[in-house]
Order: C-alpha cells, then sequence, then structure tokens
C-alpha cells in the first residue's frame, strides 16, 4: 500500500504507418494513487487514450510500447499470454466508450458476466457464479436485476448497456479501472446516473480509476487529480482544484477560455487558434509553442520537462509567468 | 389534442408584439411509420414530434434542446422541408410553406438554410469546395460572376483562402469542413439558417472557433438561427430564446434567462443540474438531480405528461391529464402541473471565479 498502485514513467507509444512513425505519446510519467479517482484529459489526437490501451496491451500490431509501467510495484509492460489476462479484467477493469460494441450481441448479460467471472475465478461454482451475476447487476443499479440476466444488449438502454459494461468490469474487484470516455456516448441526464453509479463504487469498495474524457466539466466533477494531455505528453498535473483555478499551462489555460458555461452568459469565448501537430512531424522545442501566445524563442527550440512550479507539475518554460501573460495578450 | 396551443402566448410573441415574427411553427407534428417486427402485423406510428408551436424573429437565436429522441431535429428538418410535416403550420415570413407549390417551394429554399452535424457526411466527397459551394447559386439562378463574388467574400470571412475551392472535404480538418458547411448555407444569403448540433462533433478549442464564427455571423448578416443541441452550456451561450424538448414535445419555453435562472419543469430542472461545470468548487457544492430510468419509448408514450415516468413530482392527475404549455404566472411557458420555479445551476449568488479565467 506504499507505493503508487501504477506507474507509468516514460511510457512510449509509436504507431508504424507506411514509410513513416507517428509519435502517439512521447513519454507520459503519471502515478495512480490507491483509492484515487485520475482524470486524464486533452482533445483528439492528445494520446489520452492510447496510453491506457498501450499498458493494457490492447494496440494494434503495428504499435510499439516503450518505457515502464509499474502496476503494485511490478512491470506491467511485455507481459503477455497468461499473466496479461489474469491482469485484464482481473486486477484492472475496462469501461469503454460504446457499450454496444463492447457487449456480445449474441450473448445474454448474464452469460457475459458469468463469463468474465469464470475467466478470473474458474473454481466458483455455478451458484455461486449466478448470485454474483445478480450482485454485479444490483451494484450497478440494474432495476429487475433477477430478470435482466436474461436480457440481450440489444433490449437494453444505452445506459443500462454501459451500466452492464461497469458491472463486468468489476466482476473480479479490480483494484483499478480504467475508463474511457465513459458517458460521452450518453446523454446527460443517463451520464448523471452512470457517474452516481461510480461514484457510489468508489465508496463502497475504495477502487482507483483513471478517466480518459475530452470534457473539462466532467473531470471537474468526478477527479481528484488531473493530467491534461497535448500531442502525446502530460503538459500539466495538479490537484483538481488547481488545475481549474491555478493551473499553469497555457494550454490548460486556453482549453478552460474556449469553454460556454452553464453558470455564466455573454462570457467571451478564447480559442486557442491554429491546430495540434501532426504526430509524425512534430516541431523541435515545446509541442504547443506554435499556438501558444506566451513563447518565446526557448520554446521554439528546446521541449520543456515537467517541474513542480506552484501547485502544478508542469511542462512550460515560461511558468510561472506563462498564465497571467495570457490575460493581457487575450481579448 | 396536445399541449401547445395556438391559443397560448409564445415566447416570440412578447418579445416582437405585433411584428410578424419570420418564423411561425404552429402544432407541428411529424410522425414517422414503424416497420412491424418479425410476426408483426399492421402499421404503427412514432410521434417523432408531437404537436410543437414556437416564433422566431429577425436575428434572433432560438434553441431548442433536449436529449436523444425528443424531436429537436426532426423539428428542425421539418421547418426547413427536409421533411414534411405530417400536420400542423409552419410560416416563413407570413407565408404557410403547406401550401406552396413544389416550385414556390424550392424558390422559398434559399431565405431558409441548414448547417448539419457532421460535416464530413454532408459535403459530396467527390465534388471540389468550389463545386459544392457553386451548386446551390446555380440551381437558384444567380449568374456565374456574382457566384463567384459571393463565394470568394465569404470564404474569407470564414477565413479560408481561395485556393482551398479546388481542394476535397477529405483534404480538410472537421473544423473547417464545418466552416465550409456554414459558407454553403450562407451562398444564398438565407434569413434563417438551421443548424444542427453544429458543434458537437468538434473538440473544444475547435468548437470555440465555430461558436465566435456564428456568433460574428449573425451579427454581420441579421441572420435568425434555429440552433438544435443537446449541449446545455453552448445554448445558454448562443440563445436568446430556448424551448426544452422531451418525448416530441416543448416542455419549457421562455428566453434565455427565464429558462437558466428560473426553470420550473422538473425535466429542465434535471438537463440543467447533470449538465457539468468546468469548476469543482461549483460541482461540490451544487444540487444534484439523478432522474429515474430512461425516457420511454415514443412509439408508446405514457399518458398525460410525457415525463411523469421520471418525474419525483408525479401525481395521479399527471396520468390523467396532459400539461398544457402555458404561463404559470413566472413570466414564461412551462407544461407542467407542478411548476415550481428556481435556479438549479447554483443555488447561491453569482460569485466571481478564481484562477485566470
Amino acid at each position: 500500500m506504499t507505493g503508487p498502485l501504477l506507474s507509468l514513467s516514460g511510457l512510449t507509444v509509436d504507431f508504424s504507418v507506411g514509410d513513416g512513425v507517428v509519435h502517439a505519446v512521447r513519454g507520459v510519467d503519471l502515478d495512480v494513487n490507491h483509492g484515487e479517482v485520475v482524470g486524464l484529459v486533452g482533445e483528439s489526437g492528445s494520446g489520452k487514450s492510447v496510453t491506457m490501451l498501450g499498458l493494457l496491451g490492447l494496440l494494434a500490431p503495428n504499435a510499439r510500447v516503450g518505457g515502464s509501467a509499474l502496476f503494485d510495484g511490478t512491470e506491467i509492460l511485455g507481459l503477455t499470454g497468461k499473466p496479461l489476462r489474469a491482469l485484464r479484467g482481473g486486477r484492472i477493469g475496462m469501461i469503454f466508450q460504446d457499450p454496444m460494441t463492447s457487449l456480445n450481441p449474441v450473448l445474454t448479460i448474464g452469460r457475459q458476466l458469468a463469463e468474465a467471472i469464470e475467466a478470473h475465478q474458474p473454481t466458483l461454482t455455478g451458484k455461486r457464479v449466478r448470485a454474483r451475476v445478480q450482485e454485479l447487476l444490483e451494484m450497478v443499479s440494474i432495476p429487475n436485476a433477477a430478470e435482466r440476466i436474461a436480457a440481450y444488449p440489444h433490449e437494453l438502454s444505452g445506459g443500462m448497456r454501459q451500466r452492464v459494461v461497469i458491472a463486468m468490469a468489476l466482476a473480479n474487484e479490480p483494484e483499478l479501472l480504467i475508463a474511457d470516455e465513459p458517458t460521452t456516448a450518453l446523454d446527460v441526464t443517463i451520464q448523471a446516473q452512470i457517474l452516481d453509479v461510480l461514484a457510489d463504487l468508489r465508496q463502497r469498495t475504495n477502487t482507483a480509476m483513471v478517466i480518459i474524457t475530452h470534457d473539462l466539466g466532467l473531470v471537474a466533477g468526478v477527479a481528484d487529480r488531473v493530467n491534461v494531455m497535448y500531442a502525446g505528453r502530460v503538459v500539466e498535473r495538479a490537484e483538481v482544484d488547481e488545475i481549474f483555478h491555478k493551473h499553469q499551462h497555457p494550454y490548460t489555460a486556453g482549453l478552460l477560455r474556449c469553454l460556454p458555461r452553464l453558470d455564466r452568459r455573454g462570457i467571451d469565448l478564447d480559442p486557442i487558434g491554429g491546430a495540434p501537430p501532426r504526430l509524425d512531424r512534430l516541431p523541435e522545442g515545446c509541442a504547443f509553442a506554435p499556438r501558444c501566445r506566451a513563447a518565446i524563442d526557448e520554446c521554439l527550440v528546446r521541449d520543456p520537462m515537467l517541474r513542480m512550479v506552484g501547485a502544478s507539475v508542469v511542462a512550460c518554460h515560461r511558468a510561472p509567468d506563462a498564465v497571467a501573460s495570457l490575460t493581457g495578450a487575450g481579448a | 389534442m396536445t399541449g401547445s396551443t395556438s391559443e397560448g402566448v409564445l415566447p416570440g410573441e412578447v418579445q416582437t408584439g405585433s411584428e410578424t415574427p419570420l418564423l411561425r411553427v404552429r402544432d407541428l407534428v411529424k410522425s414517422f411509420p414503424v416497420r412491424g417486427g418479425v410476426g408483426r402485423r399492421g402499421k404503427s406510428f412514432v410521434q417523432a414530434v408531437a404537436g410543437v408551436s414556437f416564433d422566431l424573429s429577425r436575428g434572433e437565436t432560438l434553441s431548442l434542446v433536449g436529449e436523444s429522441g425528443c424531436g429537436k431535429s426532426t423539428t428542425a428538418r421539418c421547418v426547413v422541408r427536409i421533411l414534411d410535416p405530417t400536420s400542423g403550420s409552419v410560416e416563413f415570413d407570413g407565408i404557410d410553406l403547406n401550401g406552396l407549390s413544389a416550385d414556390d417551394l424550392r424558390r422559398s429554399r434559399r431565405r431558409f438554410q441548414m448547417v448539419f452535424q457532421d460535416p464530413q457526411a454532408s459535403l459530396n466527397p467527390r465534388m471540389t469546395i468550389g463545386q459544392t459551394l457553386s451548386e446551390p447559386l446555380h440551381i437558384h439562378g444567380v449568374d456565374p460572376a456574382e457566384s463567384r463574388d459571393r463565394i470568394r467574400e465569404l470564404m474569407s470571412l470564414v477565413q479560408l483562402r481561395d485556393g482551398d475551392l479546388d481542394r476535397y472535404p477529405h483534404q480538410f480538418s472537421g473544423g473547417q469542413r464545418q466552416r465550409i458547411g456554414i459558407v454553403r448555407a450562407l451562398v444564398l444569403r438565407p434569413e434563417l439558417i438551421a443548424l444542427d448540433e453544429p458543434v458537437s462533433a468538434l473538440d473544444v478549442s475547435i468548437q470555440a472557433e465555430i461558436i465566435r464564427l456564428l456568433e460574428r455571423l449573425r451579427d454581420q448578416f441579421g441572420l435568425a438561427y434555429l440552433f438544435i443541441a443537446h449541449d446545455l452550456s453552448v445554448v445558454r451561450h448562443l440563445s436568446d430564446q430556448v424551448a426544452v424538448m422531451y418525448l416530441g414535445t416543448i416542455v419549457e419555453s421562455g428566453s434565455n434567462s427565464d429558462v437558466y435562472d428560473n426553470s420550473a419543469h422538473p425535466y429542465t430542472q434535471a438537463l440543467l443540474a447533470a449538465a457539468p461545470i468546468p469548476d469543482p468548487r461549483i460541482e461540490r457544492t451544487r444540487p444534484r438531480i439523478v432522474l429515474a430510468g430512461d425516457p420511454p419509448s415514443p412509439i408508446n408514450p405514457p399518458t398525460g405528461c410525457r415525463f411523469r415516468t421520471r418525474c419525483w413530482k408525479a401525481q395521479p392527475r399527471c396520468a390523467e391529464e396532459e400539461p398544457v404549455l402555458a404561463d404559470p404566472g413566472i413570466g414564461h411557458l412551462v407544461a407542467c402541473h407542478y411548476p415550481e420555479a428556481s435556479n438549479v445551476i447554483t443555488s447561491r449568488p453569482d460569485r466571481p471565479i478564481g484562477g485566470a479565467l
């Protein structure tokens, strides 16, 4: 219980594509402590999903994963076969965005849940497995769980399907739950239900979670700590309050200034401008520099390392002055 | 037959007095046949839009919000006549579109246009951008020289280059493709644009650019927008008027601040309470409303109030009597037997938010 539950250092993922290489993840350091909810946020292509898929060995064969990923002190990169399968769905549970594609359409949800349990606990009797299936469905608040066991995925709504996926991820009492955009495909009132289920589970089981999302509003409500990713790197990490109120990276500031607010009208949206770099042709220096209003010459030639500034760990040469310098430059 | 009546005071009318609104929709209904499954006989219908009425004035933005299947997109499609309404009327600038001949309808079309959610799917991949943009002008008989000028002017307004006209959709980013979709809607100089989730497929930084662009174009050309979205923060940012839809009907409508700061329908309140706010301090303290269950099937909607099966306030009366969209004395319209106006977004007064924001 002393060290972090999951500890990534220098994690890289490269994809060979044609005659080039796409550097999708470029050295991610990230810790997840026991019982903690960590948000991994970023826009499309920032590497947030690929990071997690990479450490679980779930990427296509043209991906090369490097660096190190310690789970409970043991290196898990390079695991194959039985030990890898024991980990996935066992000590580490996964939830993906689209519940329809994560469920088998021709098996009942009861059968699929039973499979998830039996794969990791082959000695359980059928009776015990059935009881556990029902218990799991109740845990994620599926009404009439006893009847729903016989339902096929298409007979359930999107929200109910995502509950089944969560139940499946929890089947073997994982220590870590990785949720990749778990509510993105759902309507907002259903999202609220699913977040409720996750919050409840966290209270009862003390499972650590990594929530991968593009939605900063969602992160504000669920995460303890937040990692902001840009172009394959973590560019800022801090406690959730600090990310929103005392962030140090111009990209974090830029993301927050892009957001329309439910609670305030007439704010000035301030788009970042430009586009993220192509990951097969990264600029020298800081990957964000070409879009950064705080950039100085150094940013264009030298890639900043993560360092502690204020309450953040941030990769920016100009921190702690970077964000303050934007306020004048905006509008 | 439905909650929204022609007699009720509608939000647009409150704003504009006797002036004819640009768009006047009354008791709009759109049903689709439901194919029977194996062994199912007879034809049944689903009412995607079940009697919707609203007004939209020139230069104003009215947003229709609601979750999947509430009928917001179908309503917009009936307004711009991509779909033919089953019943009800859509008047554009005082002209009932139902009464028009096919030719007249086609001629009117230049005055109302549409922008779609997925710019990838709404641009023909085998046509250059130039061809795509000049097609509507050609159809409406605008002469080629004038067409070229208009396209050039709009391209520069949305920050695309003339050279881009010779390129194909796949050569553009998602944000650029949406700019092209907006230019296509604008080339005929419409007065109304229906925007169906125009920013929901885009990353936040690109989304902000498109929102800003839409605001600028609205001001420059005096456009009215019928804005369809599920993102309540985007809607708050862009709208003058807001109508909240649930299972094919409008359950609450009013001005932006009526609906956001003083909502009275339980469904509106649940939606607002569920939408995240990017501020952890507010998130920790704001009131939470978690609705039970899923929206029922529109094929077989509940009797009485359509929302009652998920409503924490439902009484026997709600199952028997469909509530009418009317003003319960709070200055805007609510379809609920037990409306209670309150600000559910934040229970506390507005206060400055710290940090660099």
